[in-house]
């Protein structure tokens, strides 16, 4: 059950339970006891909503940096990586293989405000070697889903 | 002016579902359930595949029998499915779409007077194929006590010297039922004994929710008479890309190919070389496509117990049948009547068959959202009808 019922709480996390339970073949208990389980596991880490900010009032700037660094003595990107995701501002932080260290993904209310991000905060970190920073533009596909979708259903209404 | 029309055309009877079609299509914010196939796009990397082999210039005929590419990955997915060695050489031919299958097997098997038994409620295309390849069609009316299952007493009883092709269709559409091993064991001891040949339809074989799908074909002493048929539309989502195909025993293949080579010269070069991907890297998608039937199928299931609407348990396609005769009144009356109160859209059982009376099916071919907003209305309707009664 916990990869079937994994892939459709990372699509609907606001599914009904009862539902969900008679579409997994068990019983609500079952499900609910699984589903605590994989909260308490840390497997299930939030539930969260997708927005297409776009489309309201509020303005945002995304961006992506590429961040360099110098691992620390025992604690390799850790300690670093904790010293960057513990800003509020920044929405996820990666450890990547590759040309760089970090990825960090930044959401500000404006372009002025990422710079001074970049330039204050993160760059004078003292293992920071260099930055690069990419603005987002558009946002085409977030999380599995496609940001404006508008599909109809195209078969013939009956057919054998 | 003379009456140019042939009569055996004439003849066949027009299919049931058009009237309906016809008001769905006209109907504002109707649901319709009532669609054949698959509600999910085909999956990327196939329709990548197929614009690459565009762009690569394959815009040329096939061999008439198909790919060699492609028959070796239909042989080589039958073994490692159903355990049957078939030689991509002789003995599988790529169709247009399973129901060409259908169509030029019957072709090459049947001599006049030959009779083609049928088991009904199934799909609409068995007995006018047979008739139009000369045969006479004897039908078997299946009950849902058996769950729609094709019992050997049956078959026994409708086999007559003139017997010639026993037609096999599941996973079945409309019923949604499967055979299982125990149950196809007991029909090839007759078939066998009768000396008689299958024409196994299983373009529904990866849709199932209790076994994996047992063909005849793997039976022993079956194999020599059967013909398998099964295809792309269902299990990977490609309805149109027309592509199907059969296996059998190389002689009947081989004129098969032969009308295929005169009526259609080859299967469609483009879905073909997507089909090759669709049989190399295809499962994993099959099997989330298959989950989420299933369970869409589970929520259809018990939301009939919650209404209290009889119904027996599928086990395969994408099909529930329930039985709506507590309502006194026919399939189609039911569907019209449902239509025009609740606009929604179900297909009458009698659309498959006679025996389908008394039944209506279901596809849940569609999202859970619309799924959920047409049981409710089915439901209220229900309450209805009960209410009235």
């Amino acid at each position: 059950m916990r990869d079937e019922l994994l892939s459709i709480l990372e699509k609907n996390s606001r599914i009904d339970f009862k539902e969900l339970a008679v579409m997994l073949g068990v019983t609500e208990e079952q499900l609910l006891d699984e589903i605590s389980k994989l909260e308490k596991e840390n497997i299930i880490c939030g539930y969260h909503t997708l927005i297409n900010w776009e489309k309201t009032d509020i303005e945002k700037v995304s961006a992506l940096i590429e961040v360099k660094v110098t691992p620390q003595r025992g604690q390799g990107f850790d300690r670093i990586a904790e010293r960057i995701y513990n800003y509020p501002e920044v929405k996820s932080v990666y450890l990547i293989s590759g040309g760089y260290d970090l990825l960090v993904t930044l959401e500000e209310k404006s372009l002025k405000e990422i710079a001074g991000f970049v330039s204050d905060k993160l760059s004078t970190l003292e293992s920071v070697l260099s930055t690069a920073t990419h603005f987002i533009l558009k946002k085409y596909k977030d999380h599995g889903t496609i940001i404006n979708k508008d599909k109809k259903d195209e078969r013939e209404v009956i057919t054998p | 002016m003379r009456n140019f029309l042939s009569d055996k055309v004439t003849g066949l009877k027009p299919s049931g579902i058009r009237k309906f079609f016809d008001i769905v299509t006209e109907m504002k914010d109707a649901i319709s359930l009532g669609v054949g196939e698959p509600d999910f796009d085909t999956p990327w990397f196939i329709r990548d595949e197929g614009i690459y082999s565009l762009e690569k210039g394959k815009t040329f005929y096939t061999s008439n029998a198909g790919l060699k590419e492609l028959r070796e990955e239909i042989a080589n997915y039958i073994k490692h499915t159903q355990k049957i060695e078939y030689n991509p050489q002789n003995e599988v031919i790529v169709t247009v779409g399973g129901s060409e299958a259908i169509d030029i097997g019957l072709r090459a098997v049947i001599n006049p007077k030959d009779e083609v038994i049928i088991p009904q409620p199934s799909y609409v295309s068995y007995e006018p194929c047979s008739v139009l390849a000369g045969a006479k069609p004897i039908i078997i009316n299946l009950k849902q006590e058996n769950e729609f299952r094709l019992t050997a007493e049956e078959l026994l009883n409708a086999i007559t010297e003139k017997t010639k092709v026993l037609i096999l269709p599941y996973p079945n559409n409309p019923t949604g039922a499967i055979l299982e091993k125990e149950n196809l064991e007991e029909i090839a001891k007759v078939v066998i004994e009768k000396d008689i040949l299958v024409m196994s339809d299983e373009i529904y074989s990866e849709l199932t929710y209790k076994k994996s799908h047992v063909s005849i074909a793997s039976i022993e002493g079956m194999k020599e008479r059967t013909i398998l048929i099964n295809g792309f539309s269902k299990a990977y989502a490609m309805t149109g890309w027309r592509l199907g195909y059969a296996c059998g025993p190389a002689e009947i293949i081989e004129q098969m190919t032969k009308i295929h080579q005169y009526a259609i010269m080859c299967a469609p070069t483009t879905s073909q070389y997507a089909a090759v991907q669709a049989l190399k890297k295809g499962s994993g998608e099959v099997e989330l496509m298959r989950q989420s039937y299933n369970q869409r199928r589970r929520f259809l299931m018990n939301a009939f117990k919650e209404m209290n609407l009889k119904c027996f348990e599928p086990y395969g396609a994408f099909y529930v049948f329930p039985c709506i005769k507590e309502f006194n009144m026919s399939s189609e009356d039911f569907a019209t009547k449902l239509l025009m109160e609740e606009k929604v859209a179900v297909v009458p059982g009698t659309a498959f068959g006679e025996s389908g009376e008394g039944f209506v099916r279901i596809s849940y071919a569609y999202s859970m959202e619309t799924l959920k907003k047409a049981i409710s209305r089915i439901e209220k309707f229900v309450n209805k009808l009960r209410k009235a009664n």
